[in-house]
């Protein structure tokens, strides 16, 4: 059984909870009927060996499964009371509200403005494109790199900073939630930080949940960290605890490097 | 399943390595710094106090590997206790190792006073506080956190052998002020063994938290029965 240490949900209903949750790929069993609350604006870190199901389990969260071909997910993943998995849900709206950035910045082969302005556009957003682009570029913490340059190609924006670009392209449609795949492996320490700082200042007002396979950042950057082995939950608890004297022998293991 | 980081790990296996070595040393210079006391040798308390250098010398060593590690290879877990508990047992052994050098100051002034009997409280809370030493660097060795809490409860016993030491000498100069200087002496070395004593169990307090990841210092932890 996995260890789930104390999650202070701090009074509120949880930002996302899984319930039993597992992930077939055929006959592979990926994720193993897992459970676990994200506390809301809080930083969550998905951690454990590639093939863990970490990726897996993130890309739950927001239907990303769906698009991968002979994927079959049990169990429930409950957002606002409500079974993302329910046959009611429009999985478009899923993603707009649970929005993810990927491990590599992907941005479109268009302008800066236009990258960010992408997903209102397509949602038929009808107020101040201007002020919505600016606002997420601000709080993706570009805008003073790009302000004067907002016309030029998203291609010309350095890794670090299209990373950005991407994380302002996902919070112009206003989601509640951010799913981050190994969102700074891509890139160089000083982008790393930059992302890292940006991830502190982002959990005011958003819930985020991140796979990475850097310990040390997982430490750095997150309130919580779930630690998965072939497909299950481990242990889940406070971050600090988990790296400074985690209940389970394998965690133990795995963050000392004893195995990997 | 690999097994990974094995630089790393033979890096702490040296840093363990080179704490037990330096415990030895301490240990053997308490010991021969109250040997010279008893016996009143002048040339055992010079060595002692020449070979308090060694000790600091480890240290140092020490406290280098200690910061390589922590900025080189971001330990954590059982690793990062191991490494922070390392310093602060080295610390702890330095002192332990200045506390000899005390006594056989001590011892080397006595050589040239008047006789003066041992009073048996000395004697005992010596090898009381000693032992604590020992065991609790056993603990440490053995990565036993019960025999560590064993050590604890022996320090009040050192303590009220040490109060009784202090009022015995007390009477003793009222009595006789012709020995006030040897029995300030003899004060002087009980306090020193009282401090070993106390440093044994800031190590066995270390060991506790090495192993179980729980701080039990300052009456804390003693409650989940710690």
């Amino acid at each position: 059984m996995a260890r789930v240490h104390d999650i202070d949900m701090r009074g509120k209903a949880p930002a996302l909870e899984a319930r039993d949750l597992s992930v077939f790929y055929g006959e592979v069993e990926a994720v193993r009927r897992i459970s676990l609350s994200i506390p809301s604006n809080r930083v969550v870190a998905l951690i454990g060996p590639s093939g863990c199901g970490k990726s897996t389990l993130l890309r739950c969260f927001n239907r990303m499964n769906d698009m991968v071909r002979g994927a079959r997910v049990d169990g429930e993943v409950l957002f606002h009371g409500q079974d993302l998995y329910d046959a009611r849900i429009d999985p478009v709206e899923v993603r707009r509200r649970i929005g993810m950035v990927f491990q590599k910045p992907n941005p479109f082969p268009k302008s800066i403005f236009d990258n960010t302005a992408f997903g209102p556009r397509v949602n038929g957003f009808r107020g101040n494109l201007d002020g919505l682009v600016e606002d997420s570029l601000r709080r993706a913490a570009l805008w003073e790199e790009v302000r004067d340059r907002l016309g030029e190609s998203a291609y010309a924006l350095s890794g670090g900073q299209q990373q950005r670009l991407c994380i302002a392209r996902t919070l112009a449609v206003t989601p509640e939630i951010i799913l981050m795949d190994e969102p700074a492996s891509a890139l160089d320490p000083i982008a790393t930080s930059k992302i890292e700082d940006l991830i502190q200042e982002l959990k005011k007002e958003y819930t985020i949940v991140i796979v990475t396979h850097n310990m040390q950042q997982a430490a750095r950057i997150s309130d919580y960290t779930a630690f998965l082995y072939m497909g299950e939950l481990v242990e889940y608890g406070p971050t600090d605890l988990i790296f400074t004297n985690p209940e389970k022998a394998r965690t133990e293991a795995y963050i000392t490097g004893r195995f990997g | 399943m690999t097994e990974g980081r094995r630089h790393f790990h033979e890096e702490l296996d040296a840093l363990q390595e080179r704490l037990i070595e330096m415990a030895g040393k301490v240990e053997e210079l308490v010991r021969l710094a109250f040997d010279a006391f008893t016996t009143r040798d002048a040339d055992l308390a010079l060595q002692v106090r020449d070979r308090d250098s060694e000790v600091d010398e480890i240290e140092v060593e020490i406290d280098d590997r200690v910061i390589g590690l922590l900025a080189l290879q971001q330990p954590m877990a059982v690793d990062l206790r191991q490494i922070v508990t390392s310093q602060k047992i080295a610390n702890d052994l330095e002192r332990a190792g200045d506390h000899a050098v005390s006594i056989a100051k001590s011892a080397f002034r006595l050589s040239s006073m008047p006789a003066l009997p041992l009073p048996a409280e000395l004697a005992e809370m010596s090898s009381i506080a000693r032992g604590m030493l020992s065991d609790s660097l056993a603990a440490y060795v053995a990565r036993d956190a019960d025999r560590a809490r064993q050590v604890l409860g022996t320090d009040d016993r050192v303590d009220d052998l040490h109060d009784a030491v202090f009022r015995l000498l007390l009477e003793g100069m009222a009595e006789e002020a012709e020995m006030i200087g040897p029995m300030l002496e003899y004060l002087r070395v009980s306090q020193n063994i009282e401090r070993v004593g106390d440093l044994s169990t800031n190590i066995a307090e270390d060991v506790v938290f090495l192993v179980e990841g729980r701080t039990i210092k300052h009456g804390k932890g003693q409650e989940e029965g710690g």
